[in-house]
């Protein structure tokens, strides 16, 4: 009305290593994904059972069960509507095939956004130095992420610089630092309370220097409406690319796998400030699902590539969507 | 993707336009919507299911006041509802012992330690002098990190950095407060799974050996639907004495509080809102319900509006507008009838679609004294008939109210342009779309 404009114009002139968990259990994507499939299948396998074609009943418990994983109201219907119009064109005669479309749906939205040119801990065909820049709010796992991805690509004998770009968080540096200790990588920091674009150009110039394979630069955990923080991320990259202009060649968005929808509005944010193109699924050993993810790639294009499934070094894998799928539903 | 619920009702409740009463009918939309929306929020499957079964009940039959959509009056039934179900007994912290102990418990990565640190700050700043004890021993640099923030606050730490026994460490700490005479122990503990039998079989064993008075379960607001295996199984282990919600500062809807509640039925003790140890605050249930509804405020709209809003005056001032007598002394009754319901900012933003807009917007009620100060000078015949204010009249007003001639003007030409759309709407029959035409 009126009364807004008038306002608005009114306005124009105006070290120490510790030891690692020893509890934790063997932890691996089938006995972290164990506790998931336990619940979800009984309900699936319940539902289909005995059933000959997709009634409203089967539909509702779908998507109870799509939805208590975190998958979200929209993404939901989606698959639910692929799943009719699959079940229309293809017919089902048992209830293992309803089970196998369902999965088939789900994997083919989380696998179209797969990367052609898919890059593993080998580097084969990569740029060297391969530079990773890890990005996401606070407490998702991003600085155990890095020490993990660190061990695996030590592993495979490749060369590690760790950028502890973190200056901020009480102990940040610290803890890096030990995760360099524990992975043998090559660890460059210029203290707490520094500038952290600063600490990722040193990083990188040290990785250029001393030839190394990767280089991963951690950040401080923010949220993704605080916008100066947001902007900071940019000139992280920015300095990176001062001295590798096709660097950083992955940004990874860590998403914590108990996140709810808010992991939405977490890519949007962070894919503005920094064009992610990889994204890590973290404490899936746990009894979150992670759901979220499946709508977050199929809305954003980018891939789901790393899962964590503990805090030890060991506990990375990358991400298989058909597996991933697969242990959502069924054995 | 993540409208928020009054935009959604502003659509579902199209339905419930024209019809003075809520019925079974014209609700089954509107609580689809409201369903769809705690969804949304995060707030658990089965808790979003029963809760709009109970809203509904509650709205089905109530009376539609004149000055209120049936939109805005459900909205403000699902609000209340909400706010009761997340507030109950509002209770401090219970602190009894000598020292009185508080342990602080949760996952991995859900703001324990920047959390107890902020308590310690809390306690601090009431001028009693807490004791921090590190008994998180698996986290790399978690002691660390707590000395850290213990330093920043000036509060002490215990500490062993040999020991990996978090029973002992916490039992040596509250006899090193005992000797040293702290009144307070704040116990921050490693972040675990709910699912981890050997990780909550010993923090089991920390509360066995430290008797606390205050078991705090510390929670990601942006916890997704997991939020109710995880707040039921800590809960069964230790029988948490309240909630803590971290990182509300984030643009999380948080419907995770009103998981966590239903299921663990333990008060919300605080909120998190920020990594520095200042950004800590109690539990407010009315603007918890709020965000979780993503509604601005439409529910104290509502309230200010039954409040202050005079029907009589409403039923005047839609009468003028209809045969477009509208003039500039009602123009000023409306701006200090809408004064009264508080600062204007904060209305506009109340309204559903505004909100957004006008974020970035510099307004405050100083913006309308202008306004009032000029069609305050003008003679009552002057604000029926705008159209007398020739050149003279017009720097007589400027001066008398202490602005420009140009101001006028604007004025004038706003208040035109206003009348113009007040035409437009009564063709498109305004009386009925502000809610009834009595
Ligand atoms: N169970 C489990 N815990 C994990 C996993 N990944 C990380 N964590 C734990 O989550 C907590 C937070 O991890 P960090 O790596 O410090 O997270 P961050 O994102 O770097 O945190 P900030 O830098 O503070 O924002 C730690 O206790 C980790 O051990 C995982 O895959 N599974
Ligand atoms: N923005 C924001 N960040 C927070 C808040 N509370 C904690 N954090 C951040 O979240 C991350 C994790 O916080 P911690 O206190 O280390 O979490 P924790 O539960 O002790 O983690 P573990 O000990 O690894 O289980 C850190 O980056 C904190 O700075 C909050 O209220 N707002
Ligand atoms: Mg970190
Ligand atoms: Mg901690």
């Amino acid at each position: 009305m009126g009364i807004f404009d008038f306002l608005k114009k009114k306005k124009d002139h105006e070290s120490k290593a510790i030891q690692e968990k020893q509890s934790s259990p063997e932890a691996n994507l089938e006995s972290g994904l164990e506790k998931t499939k336990e619940s979800i299948f009984g309900k699936l396998g319940k539902a289909i059972i005995g059933k000959t074609n997709v009634d409203s009943s089967f539909l509702d418990e779908l998507e109870e069960i799509l939805i208590t994983s975190d998958v979200g109201v929209e993404t939901t219907i989606k698959i639910i509507d692929r799943f009719e119009a699959r079940v229309k064109r293809d017919k089902y005669l048992k209830a293992d095939e309803l089970n196998t479309f369902l999965k088939e749906e789900i994997t083919a939205i989380l696998d179209e956004n797969k990367s052609p040119h898919f890059i593993d801990f080998s580097l084969a065909g990569a740029a060297k130095p391969y530079v990773i820049l890890v990005v996401g709010v606070n407490g998702v796992g991003k600085t155990t992420t890095i020490g993990k991805l660190a061990y695996n690509f030590a592993q495979h004998g490749k060369k590690v610089v760790l950028g502890a770009a973190d200056t901020f968080r009480a102990a940040a540096v610290d803890q890096l630092e030990i995760w360099s200790q524990r992975t043998g990588a090559i660890f460059i920091s210029k203290g707490m309370n520094t500038d952290p674009a600063a600490v990722a150009y040193e990083a990188t110039v040290a990785g250029v220097d001393q030839e190394a394979d990767v280089i991963i630069i951690d950040t401080a955990g923010r949220l993704h409406n605080k916008v100066n923080l947001m902007n900071e991320l940019g000139k992280i990259k920015r300095v990176i690319q001062k001295k590798i202009p096709e660097a950083p060649q992955e940004v990874v968005l860590v998403l914590d796998a108990s996140t709810g929808q808010n992991a939405f509005e977490q890519a949007k944010q962070f894919t503005a400030a920094t064009e992610v193109n990889t994204l890590a699924l973290t404490k899936l050993d746990g009894t979150a699902k992670g759901g979220v993810v499946i709508g977050i790639s199929d809305q954003f294009k980018i891939p789901v590539k790393y899962i964590g499934v503990g805090e030890r070094k060991e506990d990375l894998q990358l991400f298989d969507a058909a597996q991933y799928v697969s242990t959502l539903f069924n054995a | 993707m993540f409208d928020s619920l009054s935009k959604r009702l502003e659509g579902a409740f199209k339905t419930l336009k024209g019809q003075g009463r809520i019925s079974e009918i014209n609700v089954a939309e509107t609580v689809k919507e409201i369903r769809r929306a705690l969804l949304d929020a995060d707030v658990n499957y089965k808790i979003a299911k029963t809760f709009t079964d109970k809203v509904k009940e509650e709205a089905l039959g109530q009376n539609v006041l004149t000055s209120v959509s049936p939109g805005q009056l459900f909205t403000k039934i699902v609000n209340d509802e909400l706010t009761q179900l997340l507030g109950g007994e509002t209770e401090g912290l219970k602190l009894s012992g000598n020292p009185s102990v508080i342990l602080i418990a949760g996952l991995q990565g859900s703001g324990k330690t920047t959390f107890s640190g902020k308590l310690a700050n809390h306690f601090k700043s009431k001028g009693q002098k807490p004791l921090l004890a590190a008994c998180d021993v698996y986290r790399p640099a978690a002691i660390n990190q707590l000395q850290v923030l213990g330093e920043q606050i000036g509060v002490d730490v215990y500490a062993e950095i040999e020991n990996k026994n978090p029973v002992e460490i916490a039992k040596k700490a509250i006899a090193e407060a005992k000797r040293l005479g702290n009144p307070i122990v704040i116990v921050d503990t490693a972040g675990r799974l709910s699912i981890d039998q050997a990780m909550m079989d010993e923090i089991a064993a920390v509360k066995t050996a430290i008797q606390p008075n205050e078991i705090l379960l510390v929670v990601d607001a942006m916890t997704g639907q997991d939020a109710v295996t995880t707040a039921e199984n800590f809960n069964n282990v230790l029988d948490i004495t309240g909630v803590v919600l971290s990182k509300l500062d984030g643009d999380t809807r948080g419907g995770a509080a009103l998981s966590i509640k239903s299921v663990v039925q333990r008060p919300i003790k605080f909120v998190s809102h920020g990594e520095k140890m200042e950004a800590l605050d109690v539990f407010h249930p009315d603007r918890m319900a709020s965000r979780i509804l993503g509604m601005g405020d439409i529910v104290s709209l509502v309230e200010k509006a039954q409040d202050n809003f005079d029907e009589v005056e409403a039923a005047r001032l839609r009468k003028k507008m209809a045969k477009n007598k509208f003039d500039l002394d009602d123009f000023l009754n409306q701006l200090q009838q809408i004064k009264k319901m508080g600062n204007i900012k904060d209305l506009m933003g109340m309204i559903p679609g505004v909100g957004n807009k006008i974020k970035d917007l510099d307004v405050d009620n100083e913006s309308f004294k202008g306004i009032e100060a000029i069609i305050q000078s003008m003679t009552m015949q002057e604000r029926t008939n705008p159209e007398l204010l020739n050149g003279n009249r017009k720097s007589r007003v400027a001066k008398g109210s202490g602005s420009s001639v140009q101001d006028v003007n604007k004025l004038l030409k706003q208040f035109q342009d206003m009348r113009k759309m007040m035409k437009a709407m009564n063709k498109m029959n305004m009386g009925k779309m502000m809610g009834g035409n009595k």
